[in-house]
């Protein structure tokens, strides 16, 4: 009996040599040329497979890429820097690659202790279902819905429901793949440029008074913003405020003056100027300043009023010397400048 | 001998096709049976398959499980295991020669490991105590009444695409009735070998 086990065991194992050694040498001698830079390409994709790309998975999109049917930063999810290990890998330059990376926001802040209800809905918990009923259940009809479809959606668990019935996103782990977009009936996530800090939360078209009546913290469409923004980044357009991403320089002026805190950024993060010893006194960032927070004698070091400056970054754009540095709060100021800080 | 070598393959390709007499092999058989093209590229590599399975289970059976005395158990992990690696084989070498047929495949390539034909083949040859060469007549026969079911169902599901079919068959069911027609007009075959 124990024979048998061994003459069956070493058969089998022997007879599994042969034909694994059989297959060896036909992978060899049938071996298919592809595209070694199909793999590359695919080595350096997410590989999450979300299909936010519009090819059939990561392998599809890195078929395509090396075809020439794609571009380098074809893939949304990986954002700049998959785009720039793409580019390097079919030899293009990284011009083509630089996208900015984008993150979802939620443009509403309307959960449950500042928007008003207009009928209890009892139904499923979806808010693609909810919204088919009248609107959904909040008076305003602009509104997050709040059951949370978009974390249902989000293929990178970016997405949590806060306690008031919004949801609130990670920017770290948000790829901007743009599902949660397209999932959410009342349009209320947007795909923003990552390097924007300020945000109009809300949508609603209705008139200021009405807008008043069914929430705390819409826009009712006051028009401060406007007039406070100094690069007319931010307009009333029908009703609400726009921010023009563009123009936009992350100064918080409009943060300040919305009166319903409809504008939000996070005022702790606020940049602010600092003049090194590099400075010569040339008065072009004084001249510059639209809040007039520099001052300074004509060729002596000129000095920033801290509590006058809005973090615009024009200053530190436009001194020829390099001597301003945006700094955040929090941070030290950062006397060294990118080359030498990439020399150490 | 020529002549039981002709019963054979009339048995395995009409009478007992494996498809409408012993109901084997129905996924790939209604999975790739939708364009006549494909039906044949399918057919073929099983028809190569099944070949190569049958000669292989002959020189297993004859040369290593009954020498030894492994037949009643280790039958069936050792044909899979030749059966695994000769589908291996034919998806390296249907690849190098024509990858437009290996995306046609997709999926049902694969699938050939699972196909039950090929099992049963395997597992016939020594219940029914064939020769070599009745062997590799049996799995070449297997494999031509394969194609020939693949070839005769895509060429009804080509048709039926211009078909008046009615909308609750429409899909799958209209496919298994047919399906089911043929092994009934395949009963017709009985008793023209006498095996």
């Amino acid at each position: 009996m124990p024979n048998l086990i061994l003459i069956s065991t070493l058969s089998m194992a022997g007879l599994g040599f042969i034909l694994g050694g059989g297959l060896v040498i036909a992978s060899k001698k049938f071996a298919v040329e592809n595209d070694p830079r199909i793999d590359e390409v695919l080595g350096a994709l997410p590989g999450a497979n979300c299909g936010a790309c519009g090819f059939p998975g990561c392998s599809g999109l890195a078929k395509a890429i090396v075809e020439g049917k794609a571009p380098a930063n074809g893939c949304v999810v990986g954002g700049q820097n998959v785009a720039k290990k793409v580019a390097s890998i079919m030899g293009m330059s990284d011009a083509g690659a630089s996208a900015d990376r984008k993150i979802a926001r939620v443009l509403c802040q309307g959960g449950k202790a500042e928007a008003r209800l207009k009928a209890d809905y009892h139904g499923v918990k979806s808010c693609r279902a909810a919204s088919m009923v009248n609107g959904g259940p909040k008076g305003c009809p602009y509104a997050c819905i709040g059951f949370g479809d978009c974390a249902g959606v989000c293929p990178f668990d970016a997405i949590t429901m806060s306690e008031n019935g919004l949801p609130v996103i990670d920017e770290e782990k948000c790829t901007g793949c743009g599902l949660c977009v397209k999932e959410c009936p009342k349009s209320v996530i947007a795909l923003t440029p990552e390097k924007n800090e300020v945000h109009v939360r809300c949508r609603a078209t209705l008139k200021g008074k009405d807008t008043r009546a069914v929430c705390d913290v819409g826009c009712i469409a006051c028009k401060k913003c406007e007039k406070e923004c100094p690069f007319d980044a931010i307009h009333v357009v029908n009703n609400v405020a726009v921010i023009d991403y563009e123009k936009c320089r992350n100064c918080m002026k409009c943060v300040e003056a919305c009166p319903t805190k409809t504008i939000t950024a996070a005022f702790t993060e606020r940049k602010k100027a600092v003049i090194d010893d590099k400075c010569i006194g040339c008065t072009i960032c004084a001249k510059n300043c639209p809040a007039n927070a520099i001052t300074g004698e004509v060729k002596k070091k000129h000095a920033v009023n801290q509590e006058l400056c809005i973090g615009c970054s024009i200053c530190e754009e436009k001194c020829p010397k390099g001597a301003i540095t945006m700094v955040r709060n929090g941070q030290k100021a950062n006397n060294h400048c990118a080359s030498c800080n990439a020399a150490k | 001998m020529l002549k039981e070598l002709f019963f054979i393959i009339v048995s395995s390709v009409l009478v007992n096709n494996f498809v409408f007499s012993r109901f084997l092999g129905n996924c790939p058989f209604l999975g790739v049976s939708s364009k006549t093209e494909t039906a044949v590229g399918m057919g073929m590599a099983t028809t190569f398959v099944l070949t190569m399975t049958a000669v292989a289970a002959y020189f297993i059976q004859h040369y290593i499980l009954m020498p030894f005395g492994l037949a009643p158990f280790l039958q069936i992990v050792s044909f899979i295991l030749v059966i695994a690696s000769l589908v291996q084989l034919v998806e390296m070498v249907v690849l190098k020669i024509s990858p437009a047929l290996y995306n046609a495949f997709g999926i049902y390539l694969p699938l050939i490991t699972t196909n039950c034909i090929v099992l049963a083949v395997a597992l016939l040859i020594p219940l029914k105590n064939y020769n070599l060469i009745e062997s590799t007549i049996f799995g070449l026969g297997a494999g031509l009444g394969f194609t020939l079911a693949l070839i005769l169902m895509s060429g009804i599901r080509e048709d039926m695409e211009f078909g008046d079919v009615p909308d609750a068959l429409k899909g799958p069911a209209i496919v298994f009735i047919t399906a089911g027609l043929l092994a009934m007009i395949f009963l017709g075959f009985a008793g023209l070998v006498p095996l």
